[in-house]
């Protein structure tokens, strides 16, 4: 297995989505999270906020609502078995609260192998902007790929 | 939790610790709530079936859920208005089981475009004193 590093540069078709209460909801029961701006409008507005508030990482979770979902796996060749998440990061500029229609945009900036091809790591870097255009976050993520003929060897 | 009161950035020290958070031990019913909260339903992490078929012993923790856990520390120091950025590499998988304690630490203090930043060290450890996640974190404060 070797990923085409031609896809450096490929950006993804973007994808608006709707920031949902009950979604934040599961997602705290998820993590543990029960800070009331998570779940009370009340107090997320006393707290200083727009309204129900999306925890940090939950940006992440909006990339479910893409219509081409899995559209890197598809675009490299890859089954979903081989990958592990290696890096994650999340630069903040306003919080992104219930009723934001974000829209997200990705692309991928760099593609590169380690230890003889065994590992292949895939790097995507994305802006999130709300309905008048103000943006609202920037993610760079890192999917590390397993090479399934590195074990073979 | 209640929401975060802020500490004054003049009260902040390089090498403060913020307050760790004790997990309670990662169980399959997380990683199916995270699954769904996340919509990241990779069958990796549910189906021990198809974890096995791709050479690992068991299900294993959504990287992003312990990124969660981050969050949580960050956000129980300050309010998540004050959140700047939150980065991590995973540096090792998190078993089902595994107990995590997330701790964090200042490690500068700056200011930038007229606001004035705390660079966090932030990490998730397991049970064996492995460190699962190694992040960062930059908040701002008054």
């Amino acid at each position: 297995m070797e990923l085409d590093k031609k896809l450096i540069g490929h950006e993804f078709e973007p994808f608006t989505a709707t920031v949902e209460a009950g979604k934040i909801k599961l997602f705290c029961k998820a993590i543990g999270e029960e800070d009331p701006i998570y779940s009370d409008e009340a107090a997320a507005k006393a707290a200083g906020y727009r309204g129900i508030t999306a925890p940090l990482t939950f940006l992440r979770a909006l990339q479910a609502d893409d219509p081409n979902k899995g559209g890197l796996l598809r675009l490299l060749n890859v089954d979903i078995g081989l990958i592990l998440h290696g890096e994650q990061h999340f630069e903040y500029y306003a919080p992104v609260v219930v009723g934001d229609v974000v829209t997200c945009q990705e692309k991928v900036v760099d593609i590169y192998d380690k230890k003889g091809g065994a590992l292949w790591f895939v790097v995507q870097e994305m802006e999130m902007k709300d309905q008048a255009g103000k943006l609202l976050a920037k993610g760079r993520g890192v999917t590390v790929v397993r090479n399934p003929d590195a074990a073979k060897k | 939790m209640a929401t975060a009161t802020a500490p004054k950035f003049a009260d902040v020290k390089v090498g403060d610790e913020l307050k760790p958070l004790v997990l309670p031990p990662i169980s399959r019913h997380q990683l199916a709530l995270y699954c769904g909260g996340s919509g990241d339903h990779n069958p990796i992490h549910v189906d021990l079936d198809f974890a096995r078929k791709f050479g690992f012993k068991d299900v294993f923790a959504h990287g992003m859920l312990s990124m969660a856990f981050l969050g949580r520390l960050v956000t129980s120091w300050v309010p998540q208005k004050q959140v700047r950025g939150l980065g991590t590499r995973f540096t090792s998988i998190t078993w089902v089981g595994d107990v995590i304690t997330v701790s964090g630490k200042v490690t500068g203090k700056r200011e930038k475009d007229g606001e004035k930043l705390v660079d966090l060290e932030v990490k998730c450890t397991n049970q064996n004193g492995q460190d699962t996640l190694q992040g960062t974190a930059t908040v701002a404060l008054n």
